[in-house]
């Protein structure tokens, strides 16, 4: 479990390592700690999955991935941990996760979002989650963001029309 | 601009920053150039917002617990109701959605108890009923997303 300095230490970090010759010792100094230390725990925060990375985490709007789907998939049950995984190695998709559905309404148990240059490329992506899933795809949708009220990141404005399985 | 340096930064750094005393250093090593031009090659992608930052990623429900959260808001009340749930500090995502399920935003809360708590109060404070999505399980591997930087 991750003990005070642990979390020192994230908190300290989620505003981006410094830009200096020896951040990790910058780190260190105001916690009163040492480099090694510092290195020490984020190994081993990063060995037990608490960190899932270290590296420079990209602004993909601003690198022109200024189109984004959040799809949703409704897939029976049994087979959510093997499509899901599936899903979540196709290299468009930055999240991919299992949610509860809230039926009548809310029928769909898988998110994966999904990024691209233009909304055709988004639309080749959604395709190709749509074929892999095949006849396991009971019936989907894809929510774009029209706006983004809090926080900076991806939106897009027009709406991908078809993402339901071939039918013959 | 990006220059190639640049886009070896972004492609090669998502994941694997060394962890050692002079990580800059190590870096301009591996690709042949000085510390000094990695770290002003890293400011300038800061400073112009192609990276948010360096750092440990952490994956969802590790520290704290999240739950996105959708909501159906008729379009007339959409920005009010979302201002004030944007206010709570324990929200950190809050998009507008084209959907009849129109507002969808993730709260962050130390436990299950505070998670509720805060769901409660949105419920009070908006008038309108949230309908919860917690991640049951993650399917992303996260090795960093591939960029194509050719034309960026």
């Amino acid at each position: 479990m991750l003990d005070d300095i642990d979390r020192q230490i994230i908190q300290a970090t989620q505003t981006g390592l410094p830009l200096t010759p020896q951040p990790y010792q910058t780190i260190a100094e105001p916690l009163g700690l040492t480099a090694n230390e510092v290195m020490a725990r984020l190994t081993a925060m990063q060995n037990d999955g608490i960190i899932r990375r270290i590296g420079a985490v990209p602004n993909h709007y601003k690198l022109g991935y200024r189109f984004n789907g959040m799809t949703v998939w409704n897939i029976p049950d049994e087979f959510i941990d093997e499509l899901g995984q599936k899903v979540g190695q196709l290299d468009f998709v930055s999240h991919c996760y299992h949610r509860p559905r809230h039926p009548p309404e809310w029928l769909y148990n898988l998110f994966a979002m999904v990024h691209g240059k233009s909304q055709q490329a988004v639309d080749a992506q959604i395709q190709q989650i749509a074929e892999l899933l095949g006849d396991y795809n009971l019936g989907c949708d894809v929510l774009y963001s029209s706006k983004i009220l809090k926080k900076t990141g991806f939106q897009s404005s027009k709406k991908f029309k078809d993402c339901r399985p071939v039918t013959d | 601009m990006l220059s190639p340096l640049h886009k070896q930064l972004l492609n090669d750094y998502q994941h694997d920053f060394p962890l050692s005393a002079r990580p800059y250093q190590d870096i301009a090593e591996q690709l042949g150039v000085s510390e000094a031009a990695v770290l002003t090659a890293f400011n300038e992608l800061n400073d112009n917002g192609f990276i948010s930052r360096i750092g440990p990623v952490i994956p969802p429900n590790h520290i704290g617990i999240s739950a996105l959260v959708a909501m159906a808001v008729p379009e007339t009340q959409l920005q009010a109701v979302a201002d004030k749930i944007s206010a709570y500090p324990e929200v950190n995502h809050n998009y507008e959605r084209e959907h009849r399920l129109n507002l969808w935003f993730v709260v962050i809360a130390n436990d299950t108890e505070h998670l509720h708590a805060v769901i409660k109060s949105i419920e009070q404070d908006t008038g309108y009923p949230a309908m919860l999505l917690p991640m049951l399980d993650d399917f992303f591997i996260d090795l960093g997303f591939k960029l194509e930087l050719n034309h960026a």
